[in-house]
Order: C-alpha cells, then sequence, then structure tokens
C-alpha cells in the first residue's frame, strides 16, 4: 500500500549519472530486503534532455511510477530540474538538491534566462530542503566523475537501509577499478 | 548475473527479464531489429551463449527467421517494438494458419505515450486481426515466467504467440527470482527426446509436412478452420488459465485490468476487486462474466485503446471505461484516481518560478547530421526525412526536415512529391535517410526511384551504427550482434546495383564540399545518392582520433550568431558589454569544426592554437 511505501524522484539531465545512481539506489534497498520497483525512459528521451528515474520501495510495490502528490524524497541532480516536480511532492517532503546548473540550450542561445536563487526559494518553502556539494564530495574523494555516488551518500541518510547494503549495491554496479574512489565518495557524501 | 545457488533473487528490468525467460525456456533462436523501447531484449540475450541471436535487418527478417526455426522444431523468439510488428505483420498473419513445431513467441514492445515512437498504436489489436493469443505481463517477474508459458501454449496450441510489453514494463525494474534453464528441445515426432537436438532438427527435413507449412489457396483453406477452432480452444484454455486471476475484496468497486495499467490501479485503489488479465486475446469471457456479477460497480482500465471494453461491452456486460479514462497517452496512479474518484492527486499551489526554461532533446555535440541540415536548410529545399536520431533535424534551430512518418519512408515521400509537382519541384527535393534505416526498407524505396524515372536525390547519412536506439550494429558496420567482425555492406556497389548512376561521397564535417556536392545532384534530373559519411560521436567499434576543442576568440567574435545556427549544445551566449559574444564549453565540444567553417571572421578557432 503506498502508504508504507517511500518513493523517491530522482531528477537530472542527461549524462549526470541519474540511471546509474537509481541503479544502485534500488539494488541496496532490494539487498536490504524490501521490494521495490524503479522506472525512467530511455531512447529519444535522453538525448540531452530531462530525465527522470522513479524508485518505490516497501514490503510490497506496485505501481513503478510514483502516484502524484506521493513523492517523499525529491532528489535533484540540477537546480533548474528541481522546479518541475513541485506539483508532484508529498506534504513536507525532503528536497536533496547537487548545486549544479546546466543551462538549457533557450538559455545558451540567450533566449531564456537561468531562474536566479532556486536554491533560496526552495530553502524558504520547503523545510527539509538540503544542499549538496557533491562535485566538491566527488573531488575530495578523488575522481570528480563519482559525483552521482557521493550524492546518492547523501541520500542515504534519510532511508532504513544499512550502509553494508549500500557499500554492496556500490560493488554491484560499477567496475571493481571505480569501486574504492565511489566507497570514499559515498561517506563523504553519507557524513555531510 | 546467473550464480550459482538458485533461486536468487535479482533486480531486472522487464526486457531483461525476457531474454532471462528465453535462456530458461530454453530458447534455440531469437532474432530482432532495435527499436525502443524492445532493444535490451537482444541486448541481454547475447550473455546466454547456448542461444543463436541477432540483428535483422527488419522486423519482418526477424520474425521469417524465427519462424523458420520453429518450422525446424527448435524454440525461437523474435522481438520489436511495436510498429515492428506493422512491418512483420506479412509473415506473422500466414504464421498464424501454418502454426508451429517448436514454440514461436513474438515479443511487441509498445510505447503509450511515444516516449521515443511515431505513434501509439495497441498492438493487442494485432492479437485479435491475426487469430494469435497474447500474454501480457505486469512486471519482470512476469515477464520471465510467461516466456515459458508462451512457449507451452505455442507448443500446445500450434500457433504463434505474442508477448506484449509496454515502455513501462520493459524498462522498469523489479525483483524476479532465477531458476534453472530447463532444456527444451521438442521432438518433432511428438515423442520427447533427450538426446541433442541434431535428431529432433533433422526429423523435419525426413517429414516435411507440406500442407502445413506450404500456404498454397488449397492448403491454407485447410488451416483456417483449424485456426478458427484453435482460438475456440484457446477461449476455453483463458478460461481455467489460472494467471487471470480474480483478487477479490471490496465488492463494490471491480476493476478489469492487465500488465502494469494493473499495478497503476492497485497502487490507487488497493482495497478494491482486480480481475487481471495474463492473456489479453482471447479473452475469458465466462470469468469476466462471473467477476462482472459479482461487483457493484465494473471498470476497465486499459492503456490506449477500448480493446476489452469493446468485447465486454459486446457481451452486453455494463462497464465503465473511456468515458473515464483517457485513450491517449500513457496511464498513471493518478489516472486511475482521477477516473474512479475524482481525485485530483497535483498540488495546487503556486510554482515557484513561473516559467522554467524547456530541455529538449538535441542532437550530440559532433553529431554528423548537424552539417548536413545545416547545408540543406542553406539550400532551401524541402527535405522527406525518415526515422533515426536525424529526425531531430525538425527542431529548432535546425528545423530542416519535412517529412517523417515510418521506417523508410522519405524516399518514398520524395518520389511522390516529385512526381505530383512534377517540373515545378525539379531540383528542391531530397530524401534524408540513416545507415541502419536504408538498410531497413530504404532499398526498395530507392529501387523505385530508379524504376520509374523518378529524378530524387537521397542523402544516406552513413554513421555507422542504429545509434536513436543505442548504437547496435547493423549489416553496414561490418560487425554483429555479439560483436564479431562480418562483411559490411558497401553502400555504393548497393546503389549501383539498384540502377542509380550518380553516387558521391562527402565528409559530414565538410560544409563546402557538402553543400556544393548535394546541390550538383539535386539539380541533376536524375536519381542519385550522397553518402554523407563520419561515424556517430558515440560510436564504439573504432576508436576515434582525439579531437581537439575549438574556442572563441573574444576579441575577433563579432556577435553575429552564425554559429548559434546549428543548435550545438557546447555553443553557448555569454551576455557582455559592449557586445555579447559566443563561447565554446571545452567540456562538451568535440572538434568537429562545424561552428569554425560557419564564422565570418574566423573568430572560432581550434582550443591550441589560441595559446
Amino acid at each position: 500500500m503506498s502508504n508504507t511505501t517511500k518513493n523517491i524522484l530522482m531528477a537530472g539531465v542527461g549524462g549526470q549519472g541519474v540511471i546509474l545512481a537509481s541503479e544502485i539506489v534500488a539494488e541496496a534497498v532490494m539487498l536490504a530486503g524490501f521490494d521495490v520497483k524503479k522506472s525512467e525512459v530511455h531512447g529519444m528521451a535522453q538525448r540531452g534532455g530531462s530525465v527522470t528515474s522513479h524508485v518505490c520501495f516497501g514490503e510490497k510495490v506496485y505501481s513503478p511510477i510514483i502516484r502524484d502528490g506521493e513523492v517523499d524524497i525529491l532528489f535533484s541532480f540540477e537546480l533548474l530540474e528541481t522546479l518541475r516536480f513541485q506539483s508532484v511532492l508529498k506534504d513536507d517532503p525532503i528536497i536533496l538538491v547537487n548545486q549544479q546548473k546546466i543551462l538549457p540550450p533557450s538559455v545558451l542561445l540567450g533566449k531564456d534566462v537561468y531562474p536566479e536563487n532556486i536554491a533560496g526559494l526552495l530553502q524558504e518553502r520547503y523545510p527539509r530542503f538540503k544542499l549538496i556539494n557533491a562535485q566538491g564530495l566527488a573531488q575530495q574523494a578523488g575522481n570528480a566523475r563519482a559525483v552521482n555516488v557521493a550524492f546518492v551518500g547523501a541520500l542515504s541518510r534519510y532511508l532504513d537501509v544499512p550502509e553494508s547494503s549500500w557499500h554492496a549495491a556500490i560493488k554491484a554496479m560499477l567496475p571493481p577499478k571505480l569501486v574504492e574512489v565511489n566507497l570514499k565518495a559515498f561517506t563523504l557524501g553519507r557524513d555531510t | 548475473m546467473s550464480k550459482k545457488n538458485t533461486p536468487m533473487k535479482v533486480l531486472l528490468s522487464g526486457n531483461e527479464a525476457i531474454a532471462r525467460g528465453a535462456h530458461e525456456a530454453g530458447v534455440s533462436v531469437a532474432s530482432a531489429y532495435p527499436g525502443t523501447p524492445s532493444t535490451e531484449i537482444l541486448e541481454n540475450i547475447i550473455q546466454y551463449k547456448e542461444i543463436y541471436a541477432e540483428w535483422a535487418p527488419n522486423e519482418k527478417v526477424a520474425v521469417e527467421v524465427a519462424t523458420g526455426a520453429a518450422i525446424a522444431g527448435a524454440r525461437a523468439m523474435a522481438t520489436m517494438k511495436h510498429v515492428g510488428v506493422n512491418v512483420a505483420a506479412d509473415p506473422l498473419f500466414t504464421a498464424s494458419y501454418t502454426g508451429v513445431r517448436g514454440g514461436l513467441v513474438i515479443v511487441s514492445a509498445d510505447d503509450p505515450d511515444m516516449h521515443s515512437s511515431q505513434n501509439e498504436q495497441d498492438n493487442r489489436n494485432y492479437a485479435k486481426f491475426s487469430k494469435i493469443p497474447m500474454l501480457e505481463p505486469a512486471d519482470s517477474q512476469e515477464a520471465k515466467e510467461y516466456v515459458r508459458i508462451a512457449f507451452e501454449l505455442s507448443e500446445q496450441f500450434d500457433t504463434p504467440v505474442f508477448i506484449r510489453l509496454t515502455t513501462r514494463t520493459s524498462h522498469a525494474k523489479s525483483v524476479v527470482t532465477l531458476e534453472e534453464p530447463q532444456f527444451h528441445a521438442r521432438n518433432v515426432l511428438g515423442s520427447q527426446s533427450k538426446n541433442g537436438r541434431a535428431a529432433v532438427f533433422g526429423s523435419f527435413l525426413v517429414h516435411p509436412d507440406r500442407s502445413k507449412f506450404v500456404m498454397l489457396p488449397q492448403n491454407a483453406r485447410g488451416r483456417h478452420p483449424f485456426v478458427e477452432k484453435r482460438l475456440k480452444r484457446l477461449t476455453d484454455f483463458a478460461e481455467t488459465f489460472d494467471r487471470n486471476e480474480m483478487i477479490m475484496q471490496d465488492t463494490s468497486c471491480g476493476i478489469i485490468s492487465s500488465g502494469v495499467s494493473y499495478h497503476y490501479a492497485r497502487e490507487s485503489f488497493p482495497d478494491a476487486s482486480f480481475l487481471k488479465l495474463a492473456m489479453v486475446y482471447p479473452l475469458p469471457v465466462e470469468k469476466i462474466r462471473q467477476f462482472a456479477s459479482t461487483v457493484k460497480k465494473l471498470y476497465v482500465f486499459e492503456e490506449l485503446d477500448p480493446f476489452f471494453e469493446d468485447q465486454i461491452k459486446a457481451l452486453g456486460i455494463e462497464v465503465t471505461g473511456k468515458e473515464v479514462f483517457p485513450i491517449c497517452g500513457e496511464f498513471n496512479p493518478s489516472v486511475a484516481a482521477q477516473g474512479i474518484s475524482g481525485t485530483q492527486d497535483r498540488r495546487d499551489e503556486a510554482p515557484l518560478v513561473e516559467y522554467l526554461p524547456p530541455r529538449p532533446p538535441n542532437m550530440c555535440p559532433g553529431c554528423p547530421h548537424r552539417g548536413i541540415f545545416y547545408t540543406l536548410k542553406k539550400m532551401n529545399v524541402f527535405v522527406a526525412g525518415d526515422i533515426g536520431c536525424y529526425t531531430l533535424g525538425a527542431l529548432p534551430p535546425l528545423k530542416t526536415l519535412d517529412t517523417c512518418i515510418c521506417m523508410g519512408g522519405g524516399i518514398g515521400h520524395a518520389q511522390g512529391i516529385d512526381k505530383a509537382l512534377r517540373d515545378k519541384v525539379s531540383g528542391t527535393t531530397v530524401a534524408v535517410i540513416g545507415d541502419s534505416t536504408f538498410l531497413h526498407s530504404g532499398i526498395t524505396g530507392l529501387l523505385n526511384i530508379v524504376y520509374n524515372r523518378g529524378t530524387s536525390t537521397v542523402i544516406i547519412l552513413d554513421n555507422r551504427t542504429t545509434a536513436m536506439t543505442g548504437r547496435q550494429e547493423h549489416p553496414g558496420t561490418g560487425f554483429t550482434l555479439q560483436g564479431q567482425e562480418t562483411k559490411a555492406i558497401n553502400y555504393r556497389t548497393l546503389c549501383a546495383a539498384l540502377g542509380v548512376e550518380h553516387i558521391r561521397t562527402v565528409d559530414s564535417y565538410n560544409l563546402k564540399d557538402a553543400e556544393r556536392i548535394i546541390s550538383e545532384e539535386v539539380s541533376r534530373p536524375e536519381p542519385s545518392v550522397v553518402i554523407a559519411e563520419r561515424p556517430c560521436k558515440l560510436y564504439r567499434r573504432v576508436k576515434q582520433p582525439q579531437t581537439t576543442p575549438y574556442t572563441v576568440k573574444e576579441d575577433i567574435c563579432k556577435g553575429c550568431k552564425d554559429c548559434l545556427q546549428i543548435g550545438c549544445p557546447a555553443l553557448q551566449w555569454k551576455t557582455q558589454k559592449p557586445v555579447d559574444k559566443a563561447f565554446i564549453n571545452q567540456a562538451l565540444c568535440a572538434g568537429c569544426s562545424i561552428c569554425a567553417q560557419l564564422c565570418p571572421v574566423d573568430a572560432i578557432v581550434r582550443a591550441e592554437d589560441n595559446e
């Protein structure tokens, strides 16, 4: 039933590693003994466009798409993308945002303006908003590309999943030579 | 993925689960043409080395290959996206008559909401039309299990069997319990044989059974009554099929549904009663009557067409469906909630920011299509287009693709336009088509232009891969599905053999040459082909040379925006005083040089030259 299911909506831009992050989260919650479903769209939608992934877990999960208004955690890899999902959030949602701006084409071409002070606006509206400098954490871990795993580390604090499941999921989802640096990034994210 | 201690639980997408199901069901042959959302089935099937798997040039060939394997007694599978079934419909409708020896399963992955498609046809209609039974799994566990069930039905009822997926069953991941594969080489003579497939398959050659597999009219007349009887037997089966499941809870609301739609409805109405249909054709008529009679208010919750609804209403049963649920687009739990309870799930609160700049899909930095479309735009020709990444050439700022209907269609459009308007359009129409799409179904269109004295120019955008679906191999790449080296088709020789006398090659990154050569061929009153060559920027088989990114010399840039006309994600606009200027994101620039060729004042140079 939906009231016992936790729903995480992940948002970002093609190329940011949103899908890999959602794979790690889904694997970790499964290893922790939960039923889990996750859903996103491949194909034309990923060519540089907005990307979303729904991750739903609990004792028994039915829909792989989150019901509107039932998003417990909005996990956004990009500032502007965060703003697209206000209408599907639950009351008092957790909102984690990676402190990164990627300019959409119309902004690059000088036709639109990238909204200002997004973090400030979110902070004001949502008490459980948190801004994460995942890029900084990844660099600190020793690999700028571990940004998505560092960000997952920050998310891990909010989920009832043992640390060992997270580590196992990272080991399962990443090539062996990248595991160490990503575990480091994960831990830095978890400790922010 | 397949570790020793089965049963084990893993997270699989529906497509991965279908591949796993093929392995567990003892499939011998699988053939497909890539198409979102079906592509990953074959990409995953290759991990099971006992299965022969191939990319076919199109879906019709894939079905024919699978049918041949099934005639030989093997279990065989063809997989495709929903519109692929249109291409494969010809062999399918008659394979329905012939039936099979080994099981034959056709996977159709539909795309409600057209996430990556040109229409959202509901392929359940194909089951009814071709009189082929269809199963529809609701999640990955079912996807895996239904493959085995589909093969058993195929062999038991002597019929091809459809499995219908949708984007959300293909691409959603859920927990699957793995099982050991079973050996299923079926003895075509009727008795079970365990000792090797050669004997099993070989028996076919001794007993060909022409009355079953040669569909001459007199034989086909014999098979049609068989098909009708089979459908009756299948309907009886559907009544007792335990996967057509009644979940009796609160009987004030009963919902008939199938596939992922069932889960959407169950999410929003966990306590309602459900008739969950695993077999979506033929329908279990008595079971539906029984369910209808035990619930107070009956709904049918089905994505796209009123396929169940029409059949249920024809039984004289009162049911609510498309009056409250949309025909167009994809469902989700909120659609169920709104249709049944009238609830609006979306929050009614002011957005923090009124207008959000959109983020549409775009061609990649360095995409070889960009320069060709820029050239065609400059030439102001009518561009009959096709299906692939290059369809994005229709979007701003390029806006240079004028038709896109189906795979291979653009070449026919060009000929039709040419013949309809004759002299008025001579020299103003071209067809553009990707390499994979050309081999899929463009060759016959070109043959038609030559044969019927057409004058169109066909531009083959050869990026050496099936890019849009995720870079799959095809007969022009020189590699098989498994990455083995093989012959690569020579487009020049092929087009020459079709009778094209003017075949030119251009480098997609050379704007001057492209414009000169395409202009010459377009103005020529004869059929011609231009092959625009450059591998996709994401091409992986052959290592691409390291490229230096470009940069803008700020002191030279006049801010004319010519470079922005190609819509490259690496090219950005910097507002500054006194004049706004272009700026290149070094991290994104792929060094293709197209923007540098466009700059009227040579302000764009290789980064290393701008010391």
